[in-house]
């Protein structure tokens, strides 16, 4: 369904603009050559990003700090499986979907876990990764309050997913 | 501000992996980083090529100027310091709106090119305004109404209920965004300097 929608949408900004005389083939390889520049200058960003990443998971710390955290967080009723996911959800979003897989493969994805991890990884964005990739765009150091907002709403996301758990499923 | 975070999830990491005795822990998450990396650029790069091709077509025959003029109270609201027919409020409504519709990968270059609009109305300079730390807010909390990837993945595991989180997800995303852009207002409103 949503792909038919973007299709049709692509087709009907195309249509419009033949319907309006603009050259969209020519209109079209200039705003893909913009494209194309703009990526390969966000390599450097993702790099830096995903080396701290890779190594917290292939040293294991991301596995110690969920097995330390555990014991306080099972009587919230969070499944200890799901921690990983919070704690990498703000730094990878591919990293925090193979945590995900990894609980629909164990548990299956109607279990607590499975559907709480559902909640976590569909209902926020990965705020590290957004933070480096659009200041790195425009040269911004200075981010001012951006980092207090970004991870209050991570942490109001991480209680508010249990609530609605509870509320929904139990 | 991302200086002092890099360096404390690295110092963090390979401290630890000293700790664990894995020497070659550094080097190995050097490569594989390095690989993602570069295929997701790679990745990135046909994807922004392509929607952007479309956006300039947009742009030509008037349609992000028009889409502009409709969100103007909505844009108006959110970014105060934001003139209403900038195209800096086009593509903030773009991105918001593909992030809304689930499709993150089109989310991502209206993102960036409303960032290099925000950034010519800050006279670019290396400090983000507040309308940048609004729109930052807006994108980490993500509120998505259509999450593709969550919903082919529970398919992909035989779910009996594949949807079944879908309102519990829907108000989490949506405490996540109110909660973001109150601390995002009380913060612009105290003229804060740091987080």
């Amino acid at each position: 369904m949503a792909e038919f929608l973007i299709c049709a949408l692509l087709l009907a900004v195309l249509a419009y603009g033949l319907y309006r005389g603009v050259n969209i083939y020519e209109a079209f390889t200039e705003g893909a050559a913009q494209g194309l520049k703009q990526a390969l200058s966000l390599i450097p960003y993702l790099l830096a990003i995903m080396v701290p990443i890779h190594l917290w998971q292939v040293s294991g710390l991301t596995e110690s700090l969920t097995k330390l955290l555990s014991p306080f967080l099972e009587p919230l009723g969070l499944p200890g499986e799901v921690l990983p996911l919070i704690l990498l959800r703000p730094l990878s979003g591919s990293a925090s979907l193979g945590v995900l897989t990894d609980i629909f493969y164990q548990l299956g994805p109607d279990s607590a876990a499975g559907l709480l991890g559902s909640i976590y990884q569909g209902g926020t964005d990965t705020t590290f990764f957004v933070i480096s990739l659009y200041y790195g765009v425009v040269k911004v150091s200075d981010g001012r309050y951006t980092l207090k907002a970004c991870l209050a709403a991570d942490g109001a996301v991480a209680v508010a997913g249990l609530l609605f758990l509870r509320l929904f499923f139990s | 501000m991302l200086g002092k975070i890099w360096f404390a999830l690295m110092a963090a990491g390979f401290g630890w992996s000293l700790l664990q005795g894995e020497k070659g822990a550094f080097l190995q998450a050097a490569v594989s980083a390095g690989e993602a990396s570069l295929s997701y650029g790679l990745k990135l790069a046909g994807i922004l090529g392509f929607w952007l091709g479309i956006m300039e077509v947009a742009k030509r025959a008037g349609l992000v100027d028009r889409l502009a003029a409709l969100s103007r109270p909505l844009i108006r609201w959110l970014f105060p310091s934001v003139p209403a027919d900038d195209p800096a409020a086009s593509y903030i409504l773009l991105n918001l709106t593909a992030n809304l519709l689930g499709m993150g990968n089109a989310a991502t270059p209206f993102g960036l090119k409303a960032m290099e609009e925000l950034s010519r109305l800050n006279g670019g300079s290396r400090r983000a305004s507040a309308a940048m730390c609004t729109f930052l807010a807006l994108n980490a909390a993500g509120l998505t109404l259509l999450p593709t990837t969550v919903l082919g993945l529970r398919l992909a595991f035989g779910s009996a209920a594949p949807a079944s989180f879908l309102p519990a997800m829907v108000l989490t995303g949506l405490t996540g965004t109110i909660v973001a852009l109150l601390i995002d207002r009380r913060c612009r409103k105290r003229g804060d300097r740091r987080g």
